[in-house]
């Protein structure tokens, strides 16, 4: 145990040191007791390393500014102080920011597991109704009221499906 | 359910009949989730905190899994509370911190917790003695589907679960195992270990961060990246390096034996001798002691049926378990004291070590 390695926070004897390796690039930390415990390190689900690194990668050099996200008024100081994204609209107005990032953090920068297949779903129906709607409304307006009469079922049908849909297990 | 019901019954990890593994302790997976179209809870203004807390516990406590749970606002747990929830690996450190607007939600058999508004509005976890990684993925993956039924989750298809850290983009998975590994640490080799697993893409960790040397040899070993890879493909990578773990610590106990069997006698029989002899032990020396205590078990020291109190006991002399077992807040001295006495009763019943059956 014997090393006079500092504190990378404080600079106080460190104590607690994390080696990891994303794509083949060399990461340590090394912090003390205090640090360690107000990371969260002792804290077994609490920590990640990806994520302090990402931190100090941001603390030198912050990749310009972004400006604000419109849905959150996030901004790119705000990202370089929290390492944490304000809302999920931020992923698409910091993407550019983002993107290199995500290729040392991850194993690789697109989404190949599980998809909300339910919530996927239940969305299209939802904008599939407002469509048929607006057609239907559009068709009575402008007195096509074959075409209104089809809308008119196709809704019927669609409203039915999500009724109907499947109870809640797997 | 209430609070103090789900505290003084046993918890998945305490189960005297789950735990017949020799190395895992426990395996864990957490998924991280978040609402579509709403700040992230550590960028949110209390008020709408408190809206999203009511939507994800209401939905959350709704699933069959969590019939006759636990559902509760984190502001009304006491600090005593909160450390034995954290003791149990139920809940985090982080959302014990939080100010208002987080909530808790943990099933009647303490083996699915839901934490809201922690980093992400939703921190969903599954986890179970021993080593299991098929049951609690097939269990986390039904109950995160189940959800998804009454909840619009942020998800964009090219990076999919969309989490407030970016290190948890995508799958928003962490898979982990909880391992017992005294002979690697005997032997000197666990740096090297760590070494190794940290080059292939995981981490590790001490039980409560204390070190190795005070953490009753009990490691945490996870994924790190949970972007570009399946969530079965992340588990499978887990567990071929766990698996070759396992090896190790096995391999590491044999060569214990061939080499030098009276320095493992001895080890373990002192921790015997103090567990039934001692009066002061900190939180620390009682892990290291019952550690060896559990390698005498899987060495056939001591019989397999004690190997379930041994690891009750890992749990039950944390500082939070201790005070509630004695009913009072007590600084670390008198806990010392009250720990001590409780491992005296606990090893008063226990047989004695018998070294004939493996160390010759
Ligand atoms: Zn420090
Ligand atoms: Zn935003």
């Amino acid at each position: 145990m014997a090393n006079s390695l500092k504190c990378d926070l404080c600079s106080k004897p460190a104590t607690v040191h994390l080696t990891q390796i994303v794509n083949s690039k060399i990461h340590k930390v090394d912090l003390c007791e205090a640090c360690a415990q107000a990371k969260g390190v002792t804290d077994p689900s609490g920590f990640s390393l990806a994520d302090m690194l990402l931190k100090a990668s941001l603390n030198p050099e912050p990749t310009g500014d972004a400006g604000k996200c419109s849905a959150c008024g996030f901004t790119t100081q705000d990202f370089k102080k929290n390492g944490r994204f304000g809302c999920p609209s931020c992923y698409e107005h910091f993407s550019k920011m983002l993107e290199p990032m995500l290729d040392t953090m991850h194993k690789g920068s697109s989404h190949t597991g599980k998809i909300p297949q339910r919530a996927i779903a239940r969305k299209s129906l939802y904008e599939r109704l407002t469509q048929l709607e607006t057609e239907l409304d559009q068709a009575i307006k402008s007195e096509r009221y074959e075409d209104a009469a089809r809308y008119r079922d196709e809704l019927t049908q669609v409203r039915q499906s999500t009724s109907g849909k499947p109870p809640a297990e797997t | 359910m209430k609070i103090n019901e789900l505290i003084d019954s046993h918890s998945e990890l305490t189960d005297t009949a789950a735990s017949k593994s020799a190395v895992v302790l426990m395996t864990r997976i957490r998924l991280a989730r978040n609402l579509a179209g709403q700040p992230f809870p550590g960028w949110a203004k209390e008020a709408q905190k408190r809206d999203i807390r009511d939507q994800c516990m209401q939905a959350v406590a709704a699933l069959p899994q969590m019939k006759r749970g636990l559902a509760i606002p984190v502001e009304t747990l006491d600090d005593l509370q909160k450390q034995i929830l954290v003791e149990r690996h139920l809940i985090s450190r982080e959302l014990c911190h939080s100010k208002a607007g987080a909530g808790i939600v943990i099933s009647k058999d303490q083996s699915c917790v839901v934490m809201v508004n922690e980093e992400d509005h939703l921190r969903i976890q599954v986890l179970r003695a021993g080593f299991q990684f098929k049951k609690v993925w097939s269990t986390i993956n039904a109950l995160d589907t189940n959800l998804e039924e009454h909840i619009d989750f942020a998800f964009n298809p090219r990076l999919g679960y969309l989490s407030a850290c970016p290190t948890n983009l995508g799958t928003g998975i962490r898979a982990s195992a909880m391992m017992h590994l005294p002979a690697l640490v005997i032997s000197g080799q666990m740096e090297k270990v760590v070494r190794a697993v940290n080059q292939l893409g995981m981490a590790v960790r001490g039980l409560f961060g204390e070190g190795s040397d005070a953490s009753g040899s009990i490691f945490q070993i996870s994924n790190q990246t949970t972007l570009g890879e399946s969530e079965e493909g992340i588990i499978k990578h887990l567990h071929g390096v766990l698996n070759t773990i396992i090896e190790q610590e096995l391999n590491a106990r044999q060569k214990l034996l061939e080499t030098d069997p009276n320095k493992l006698s001895d080890k373990i029989g002192r921790a015997f001798g103090i567990l039934q002899n001692g009066y002061l032990l900190n939180s620390g020396e009682a892990m290291n002691l019952l550690s060896l205590i559990r390698l005498g078990i899987d060495l056939d020291v001591f019989p397999d049926t004690q190997r379930a109190v041994v690891d009750r006991l890992f749990i039950e002399c944390q500082p939070g378990h201790v005070q509630h077992a004695a009913k009072g807040a007590f600084d670390p001295a008198q806990r010392d004291v009250l720990r001590a006495a409780r491992l005296r009763s606990e090893f008063a019943k226990l047989t004695h070590p018998d070294f004939t059956r493996s160390i010759k």
